[in-house]
């Protein structure tokens, strides 16, 4: 009995592993257009990006302002593999990333490992 | 007279502009800031010129240091980066805006580089940047490099020198709690079961808890944030298989009633203080190897000069370096950095520019010659003209070549990225799988044993080799590349490199020096060299034909007294002649000869074998009788035919593309051993040369000169961009060599190799450690060999699996070029 019970909540758990990791998605954060015309919008880097998902409108010029509040050294850096552009975060210090999207579309960034990920939709 | 601008004195013969008859200037770049807005500079021109307030008036304010963060106590420049300028008027209005502002001294607008240069008193960083909004502009403050090196050089130190505490506040509570938690194996310990031992035990998971809540503190917060952002790491697995092990010990001990068996009343307090210990260490180490990987960035950025001399009001100031604008004339003494890029206006000195091109042997300087910002002046004391300042110097665009490469990917990161992103919740769903199958299957007492691999599995698993591996290689080889005065502008760049089948040499500039010289002299009848060469390099003296230059080189080079030539006269698609100390000297072709009624037919054998070699040979006659033949030729780089060696040696194919006819071609070709040569191919034509190459399946290197071979570097797969000097071409090749020498191409070739090797060790070295380890941590040898891992090794090997990918990509910092031009 209490082993297809165990079975039960292991499978109730990887459910919920993939649901958590990988299927589930957020409407993300639309970026505030500034008096000079550039898509603008602060991320913290603390763990994570906050927003971890911004929306922005194609052709516009973009610029995350990134602050790092941890100390970890995997956040040190943030990349923009499909824009060609990427940034050193000295912790607290506000650095801005800027690239102009042209395409509609779906881009990541990510710290240079990989782990801290984040996206900028393109509408 | 004072140049209004720069304040340089200036005599009569100086510059001028109309309706000033009392202003002189010192330079165009002056004349022309001048004319831009006038205004600016009449009320200085009794003397303040720009910068002049340097040094003037203390500050009274020294002691409101404390005024908080942004706020300068003294007065100080800060430096502003400003977004949204049209046009020139713009300018006024924002240094209007700026100096309205209390507590600015002054400020400066630069158009060009869209940067502020305020000087002021107390003012906050806060308040100028409002003030520029204000006027309807975007500002930021420039960051300074330096400090935020240091700044960040501090944070690591102190991170290091918490997780060490971490470390040892974890190991030596481990030391008791691995003792007691094997009462079969040592002595003195009560047995199993008795009231004494479960107190000690009960003393054990109160001791582990603040190993957990201090020791492990950044494994909790990092899984926490990760969670809240939808992603998993390397703290989300080390949490939970620490958590584990101390929740199920404690649950054990508490309440053994729910434990029917004796055997399950087990504790693992030792997996939780001994992995949080070892992998807190080896978080350290990493650290430390990963500050090692930016050494090369680091080292550049610490080579930026601090100060600068230079020439105000006719008196030589220091003052700091971002206050150096171009037009300023700079001091440089023996032995000092300098501080900027420019030209030399006066003096002459040997320069050590190896930090830049990697080049060791210093180079010689005179009048007229570029000076690249912080290399090191040896010998003499000269003065030069600023001509790039702030972010436009060379070291500045080279920090931000290697910072943009460092923050590249390389194309096989990205296949690496998509197994990484998977990769923690995949190891987490394993951990699951791992406890239902020992639970469900697994010998007595399945449960202990469901825990124990649960928990091995998920201490095992390391993230961080994975995602380390390509990164700390890159950055290494980038690093590495950039002290040997190679710039690779992109991973993609340096992987692509290292598949190059085929090398593409454009001829001139590249394989050659680009310009001709003298290369052979033959003499008839009674003159000897020197004689017939200073006959006709007199007579060429009246040319400003590259051949006649070549030749009065040539004498110069062997310290041969010229006379001046009378009667010069230059016969198109002949010759010259002209009359030399009253003999009539004339040099051409034999059609020349043949007019000029001398018989040259001893010379034509001459002029078969020199046309032969490449080399284009004029025959020489004195006074109606022919005296010889000389012949001047684009030479070959001294390092070229070494190079080219070096490539075949590596595999590589060397083909040479040039505008020249087939015969000299293949003249230079044999001579530096290259393998194919198309002749007489139109500049616009190199780049379907290196496409037809690509279609032929080859993976094509195309090294130029960067500017005329723009299309051409960028057809191929890796574009290498010679520079020479302080005329790099950064943005036209994939690769730009700051030397301009063929065995930078060797050495790029060799780095990317070398780099590529590191990483796919690396990554086999991640990957092979994360798939054997995680199924032998589950338990999979257990069937077979009855053999199960203690988590405690797994904790182990995981520390060290990341510590070991970054060693070894800082193996790649004892690499060498086999062309060693570097000292460091």
């Amino acid at each position: 009995m209490d082993v297809i019970i165990v079975n039960l909540v292991g499978v109730a758990l990887i459910a919920l592993i993939v649901w958590y990791f990988w299927l589930s998605s957020n409407e993300g954060t639309a970026a505030t257009v500034t008096a000079g015309g550039v898509q603008e919008t602060r991320v913290v880097v603390h763990g994570g990006y906050s927003p971890d998902t911004i929306r922005v409108r194609a052709g516009q010029k973009v610029r995350l302002l990134f602050t790092r509040q941890d100390a970890d050294p995997c956040s040190e850096k943030v990349v923009f593999d499909d824009f060609g552009v990427s940034a050193d975060l000295p912790t607290g210090v506000e650095v801005p990333v800027e690239f102009v999207p042209d395409r509609p579309g779906e881009y990541e960034f990510a710290c240079q490992m990989g782990m801290l990920r984040g996206k900028v939709i393109v509408e | 007279m004072r140049d209004p601008v720069c304040g340089m004195t200036v005599g009569e013969g100086s510059l001028r502009v109309e309706g000033h008859p009392d202003l002189g200037f010192c330079s165009e770049h002056c004349r022309s800031a001048f004319l831009a807005d006038p205004d600016r500079y009449l009320g200085e021109s009794d003397g303040e010129g720009h910068g002049s307030h340097h040094g003037h008036g203390d500050s009274e304010d020294d002691e409101e240091d404390d005024v908080g963060p942004g706020v300068a106590g003294r007065r100080d420049i800060i430096h502003l980066s400003v977004e949204g300028m049209s046009c020139a008027s713009c300018v006024a209005t924002i240094e209007r805006a700026l100096s309205a502002t209390p507590g600015v001294v002054a400020a400066r607008v630069n158009f060009a580089n869209e940067e502020a240069t305020v000087e002021v008193d107390g003012a906050p960083v806060e308040a100028l940047v409002a003030a520029v909004e204000g006027a309807g502009y975007q500002a930021r403050p420039v960051s300074d490099d330096t400090e935020d090196a240091d700044a960040e050089e501090e944070a690591r130190n102190r991170l290091y020198r918490t997780l060490l505490k971490k470390f040892w506040f974890a190991a030596i509570i481990s030391l008791p709690v691995i003792y007691f938690s094997y009462p079969e194996i040592f002595p003195g310990i009560p047995p199993k079961g008795s009231t004494a031992l479960n107190l000690i035990w009960a003393g054990m998971a109160v001791a582990t808890l603040p190993v957990l809540a201090w020791s492990g503190s950044q494994f909790f917060t990092g899984a926490w944030s990760a969670f809240k952002h939808r992603t998993a790491n390397m703290h989300t697995l080390i949490s939970i298989g620490i958590t584990a092990a101390w929740l199920y010990s404690t649950v054990a001990l508490l309440f053994p009633s729910l434990f029917p068996e004796e055997r399950l009343r087990d504790v693992f307090f030792d997996v939780t203080a001994v992995v949080t210990a070892l992998v807190v260490l080896g978080s350290a180490m990493e650290l430390r190897a990963r500050a090692k990987t930016s050494e090369a960035l680091k080292k550049l950025i610490g080579m930026q000069p601090k100060t600068a001399r230079v020439v105000r009001d006719g008196v030589e100031v220091d003052v700091p370096v971002e206050d150096v604008v171009v037009g300023d004339i700079v001091v440089v003494r023996p032995g000092e950095k300098i501080p900027v890029d420019g030209i030399i206006v006066s003096g002459a000195s040997t320069v050590d520019e190896s930090m830049v091109t990697g080049e060791s042997i210093p180079v010689e300087k005179v009048e007229g010659d570029p000076v690249i910002g912080a290399t090191i002046n040896r010998t003499g004391t000269f003065r030069f003209e600023a001509t790039r300042v702030g972010k436009e110097t060379m070291l500045s665009q080279i920090i931000k070549m290697v910072r943009d490469a460092q923050g590249s990917k390389a194309p096989i990161q990205r296949t690496v990225d998509k197994v990484a992103s998977y990769f923690v919740p995949a190891v987490l769903i394993v951990a699951v799988l791992t406890f239902m199958a020992w639970y469900t299957v697994g010998p007595d007492p399945a449960l202990l044993y469901a825990v124990i691999t649960m928990v091995t599995v998920l201490v095992i698993a390391c993230p961080c080799a994975l995602g380390l591996a390509t990164p700390t290689s890159l950055m290494v080889g980038i690093g590495k590349g950039a002290e040997a005065g190679i710039l690779i502008k992109s991973g993609d760049a340096l992987e692509t490199a290292h598949r190059i089948t085929t090398v593409v040499l454009d001829k001139t500039g590249t394989v050659t020096e680009g310009r001709p010289s003298l290369t052979d002299i033959v003499t008839f009848g009674s003159f000897d060299e020197d004689r017939l060469l200073a006959l006709a390099a007199s007579a060429e003296r009246g040319s400003e034909h590259p051949l006649g230059e070549a030749i009065v080189e040539g004498a110069k080079a062997r310290n041969l007294e010229l006379a001046e030539p009378d009667d010069f006269e230059a016969v198109p698609g002949h010759g010259i002649a002209a009359s030399v100390d009253g003999h009539r000297v004339v040099l051409g072709n034999l059609k020349f000869m043949a007019d000029e009624g001398i018989a040259a037919g001893e010379a034509e054998p001459v002029l078969a074998r020199l046309s032969d070699e490449g080399k284009t040979a004029m025959v020489v006659g004195v006074d109606g009788e022919l005296a010889g033949v000389v012949a001047v030729a684009d030479t070959i780089k001294s390092d070229s035919v070494a190079a080219i060696r070096r490539m075949h040696e590596l595999g590589l194919e060397v083909v040479m593309l040039t505008g020249d006819n087939a015969r000299t071609a293949q003249a230079i070709a044999d001579q530096v051993g290259i393998d194919r040569v198309r002749a007489e191919v139109l500049p616009g034509d190199k780049a379907a040369e290196v496409k037809a190459l690509q279609a032929e399946g080859k993976v094509v290197a195309m090294v130029g000169d960067g500017i005329n071979d723009a299309p051409a570097l960028a057809q191929a797969d890796v574009g290498l961009a010679m520079g020479t000097g302080t005329d790099v071409a950064m943005e036209s090749g994939d690769i730009t060599l700051v030397k301009g020498s063929l065995t930078g191409v060797v050495t790029a070739i060799e780095l990317s190799k070398a780099t590529m090797r590191n990483i796919y060790q690396n990554l086999v070295g991640a990957f092979a450690y994360n798939t054997l380890g995680i199924p032998i941590a589950a338990g999979v040898l257990y069937p077979f060999f009855g053999l199960l891992l203690s988590p405690l090794i797994a904790g182990a090997a995981m520390a060290f699996s990341s510590v070991t990918v970054v060693s070894n990509a800082n193996r790649l910092r004892r690499w060498r070029p086999s062309f060693s031009q570097e000292v460091a």
